[in-house]
């Protein structure tokens, strides 16, 4: 990934930022400028705590080249109590326990690097509570 | 005065048996856990690496505190393992942590010594009223090369404290360093593994500028072994600080709680912040505490320290030492464990 | 308006096609669909296309293709729209004839996958880069997720996926075009190595090279081509949120309902009407939701479909008798325009041993990343 790409997604990397519309109490994340629900433009911003609940999930047995060493690794769509729904891997568990439901907080950890040389990215992964 | 006002530490959850790695090399498992005194070390997984660590420990640190991470002033990291040789791990930790823009950052390097360095310029910046809080982590994911001594012991954790003036959990009552050049211990740029000079890293590296910086800070500030409730010394393997702290007139009990090596090995950077932060979870009003930390090349940072107070009321707020020790463990078989450590070659 | 036809068809086969370049691929469909109607000029091409550039490097993909078919000077565009973009190129033709703009379009899609791209990352370009693909996703991921959620929402099991498999490839053993032209059984695909859970291998679409191509032309001008044109009578697009993360029910195609009820009131049919259908089966959880969205069958009945022989050849409605992306091949860009071809020989009785007895009426519904985008066509025979 760019540099510049990933610095201009610092917000919701780092502090999952979210947007709250002003019109229909609906969450985005990461915000944005238009509400996909009500066409609000008025926003309030919110950061996601860093806990919430697995929605769907999946176990990637074959994955993407620069992933690949983690295979076999859970993906989950993780909702926040606010409501905000984000993709992240699940880790430091077996990958299968990850299923709908399971509650997980949010850590910051590396998410990806760009071969040897490149730019290390990082943002939030889910690790189950307790 | 100043002193602690939030610490938190982090260990990864992987783990690889001393007897795991001995078996690799034909070695005698039994004798190598008995000559190191470590049971397992602790190995961070493909997503950790010392940013990482930093972030965890510093939010526990952060919740301790209870303060806006935004009235930190300075953040500095003490690593032989920053993810970049070029660009700061500092600024991407204070970022996350929410710290950004006005704070002064860098990274530091001294071998095993860098995290207690962290904290002795962080407190000198408080002290100074230069800043009104400081954060300071010793963070390491250490590479011991494959079938050295130090395989059995290089492992990975950190902790974080932020320095301030007021709500102090613990006092900074004075510091001693003690410096001289020593090549104990070196990694050249460009190179995987470190190199060492195998027994002379004991006496002259390691026991004499722990014993000089000990016996100098004791001397200083008119307290003498027994009056302190714990201690704790660097923990390159288990061996070597019981060894110190003997001859400095510790006593096992004194050294037991912050003697974290035998189920995590050496965080290098982390290793005594880490054995700190162990004792500060457990520690009562008024409880004396040393500490005195290691870096080849070589140096010791001295501390004498006091809890307050309020320190057992902000132990919650964040998670302990012992339950990262004693939690929920992964432990890998060697093949594992090279694969984590990135010691399989692969095309890029 | 004007009532548009299909006057010729032409494809390559679906498989790993070694000797053939992505303009081989294309001008083998186009010049096929060319001469199948004895055409010797067109007013427009529209080429369906993913990603030339990530598979091979080539975007510009409307002249390429217009030279390479001697038809340099003729109007020519890539449509793109991930795994719809062939069902996407053929909408825009449908509109560029019916509105009167031009009277012959060519519509093409092809996509050559093999050329040594790292497949996996090219297709996960279809999700949403900064909040799916940075954190690892796979497509069969994405879609492990949505079968995860039917799962818990509707009961489905992995051998209701599995049957899904089995029909189809049922159905491509006697496709000659197929790139499987073998049957597969409910344990094989059970046995079938994991490549993201519950999806197994045999539950995904394979990796495939191939070109389709129609051509399309006015209904009152079609006799100049061929005694047998198929109607297009409904075409329908429509989108849904791109991530997965932002939609409410991940177990449910919403852009798949949408279209398929704007291509059915523009038809002036409804789903029982519809007598053979071409549903876009990438995975075989796809083809659950993507008969629940549509309405060819009951919400929550998608999962027994397969194995009660609804959807079979016999069946109730016979769903995918192409063999399907699962066993016909998916190369991405040209099965939305293969989808409308199965069809077309269905409705003109060309379909030999896979043949739906009196077809009149069929559907083709094509589908665009983790089911963002979603183009559906009715067809009537003439
Ligand atoms: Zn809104």
């Amino acid at each position: 990934m760019p540099s510049p790409r990933y610095w201009r997604e610092k917000a919701n990397r780092f502090h999952l930022e979210a947007a709250r519309c002003q019109g229909c109490g609906g969450v985005t994340f990461p915000a944005r400028t238009i509400c996909p629900a009500c066409r609000g433009t008025e926003f309030e911003t919110l950061y996601l705590s860093r806990k919430g609940k697995v929605v769907t999930s999946t176990v990637v047995h074959v994955g993407p080249n620069e992933f690949q060493m983690e295979a076999p690794y859970a993906m989950a769509v993780v909702e926040t109590p606010e409501g905000g729904r984000l993709m992240v891997q699940v880790v430091d568990c077996e990958p299968s326990d990850v299923l709908p439901g399971l509650e997980v907080s949010l850590e910051f950890r590396l998410i990806r690097r760009e071969g040897h040389g490149g730019i290390l990215c990082y943002g939030h992964k889910g690790v189950p509570v307790g | 005065m100043a002193g602690i006002v939030g610490y938190g530490a982090y260990i990864p959850r992987n783990r690889i048996k001393s007897e795991e790695i001995a078996r690799q090399w034909g070695k005698d498992p039994q004798a190598i856990s008995r000559g190191l005194l470590i049971q397992e070390k602790s190995v961070p997984g493909l997503d950790e690496d010392t940013i990482t660590i930093s972030v965890a420990a510093g939010r526990g640190a952060v919740a301790r505190a209870g303060i806006d991470p935004a009235l930190i002033g300075a953040l500095y990291i003490g690593s032989e393992s920053h993810p970049y040789a070029v660009k700061p791990s500092g600024t991407i930790v204070s970022e996350v942590l929410g710290v950004t823009p006005e704070v002064h950052v860098a990274d530091f390097e001294f071998a095993c010594k860098a995290g207690t360095e962290a904290m002795f310029v962080a407190l000198g910046l408080v002290e100074s009223g230069r800043v009104e809080y400081a954060m300071g982590i010793g963070a390491d994911t250490s590479q011991g090369a494959p079938n050295d001594a130090l395989e059995f012991s290089a492992s990975a954790g950190g902790a974080a404290y932020i320095f301030g003036k007021e709500r102090l959990l613990v006092e900074v009552l004075d510091t001693y360093s003690y410096t001289t050049d020593t090549p104990d211990f070196w990694r050249r740029e460009g190179e995987f593994y470190p190199r060492h000079g195998g027994r002379f890293t004991g006496e002259p590296a390691y026991f004499k500028h722990v014993l000089s910086a000990t016996r100098a800070i004791l001397d200083r500030s008119g307290y003498k072994a027994s009056d302190f409730r714990h201690a704790i010394f660097h923990m390159p393997n288990g061996k070597f600080p019981l060894s110190a702290g003997k001859q400095l007139g510790f006593t096992k009990e004194q050294m037991a709680v912050g003697w974290v090596v035998p189920l995590m090995g050496n965080s290098y950077s982390g290793s005594s912040p880490t054995g700190l932060a162990a004792v500060l979870d457990i520690a009562d009003p008024d409880d004396l505490i040393l500490i005195t930390s290691f870096g080849s090349g070589a140096a010791s940072d001295s501390f004498v320290l006091r809890a307050t107070d309020l320190l057992p009321q902000r132990v919650e707020r964040a998670a302990t030492v012992k339950s990262m020790l004693e939690g929920p463990r992964h432990y890998l078989t060697y093949g594992e464990y090279a694969k984590y450590r990135e010691k399989i070659i692969l095309n890029d | 308006m004007r009532e548009v036809a299909i006057v010729g068809a032409g494809m390559t086969r679906f498989g790993e096609i070694w000797e053939s370049s992505l303009r081989d691929l294309f001008v083998e469909a186009a010049a096929g669909a060319l001469s199948s109607a004895g055409a010797d000029h067109v007013d427009h091409i529209l080429v369906g296309n993913m990603s030339g550039g990530q598979f091979v490097g080539q975007e510009h993909l409307g002249p390429l293709m217009a030279d390479h078919l001697g038809m340099a000077g003729v109007a020519a565009a890539r449509v793109e729209s991930a795994c719809a973009s062939g069902g996407m190129a053929l909408n825009m033709g449908f509109m560029a004839v019916a509105s009167g703009f031009v009277d012959t379009v060519l519509v093409a899609g092809v996509e050559k996958m093999t050329d040594g791209a790292d497949v996996t990352n090219v297709l996960a370009s279809a999700a949403d880069q900064e909040t799916e693909v940075y954190h690892g996703i796979t497509f069969p991921g994405l879609y492990a997720m949505i079968a995860r959620a039917h799962m818990a929402a509707h009961g489905t099991t992995e051998e209701d996926l599995a049957w899904v498999a089995v029909k189809n490839h049922k159905h491509g053993a006697m496709n000659p075009k197929a790139q499987f032209r073998s049957e597969v059984t409910v344990e094989q695909v059970l046995q079938s190595s994991m490549v993201a859970e519950p999806l197994r291998l045999l539950h995904c679409s394979p990796v495939s090279d191939g070109a389709a191509a129609v051509l399309l032309c006015p209904l009152d001008q079609a006799r100049n081509y061929t005694d047998r044109p198929v109607k297009l009578i409904g075409s329908g697009v429509a989108t849904d949120a791109m991530a997965l993360a932002d939609r409410k029910d991940p177990a449910f195609l919403a852009a798949v309902e949408k279209s398929s009820e704007r291509a059915y009131k523009m038809a002036g049919v409804t789903p029982k009407d519809i007598q053979v259908a071409e549903v876009h089966d990438c995975f075989a959880i796809a083809e659950i939701c993507c008969l629940e969205a549509s309405g060819l069958v009951e919400k929550g009945q998608g999962a027994k479909a397969a194995a009660s022989g609804e959807t079979s050849l016999g069946g109730r409605i016979p769903v995918n008798t192409s063999g399907g992306l699962k066993s016909k091949g998916h190369p991405v860009g040209a099965t939305g325009v293969a989808q409308a071809i199965e069809v077309f020989e269905q409705l003109r009785g060309e379909s030999g041993e896979r043949q739906v007895e009196g077809a009149r009426i069929g559907l083709t519904q094509n589908m665009g990343g983790s089911g963002a985008s979603s183009v559906v066509h009715i067809y009537q025979g003439v």
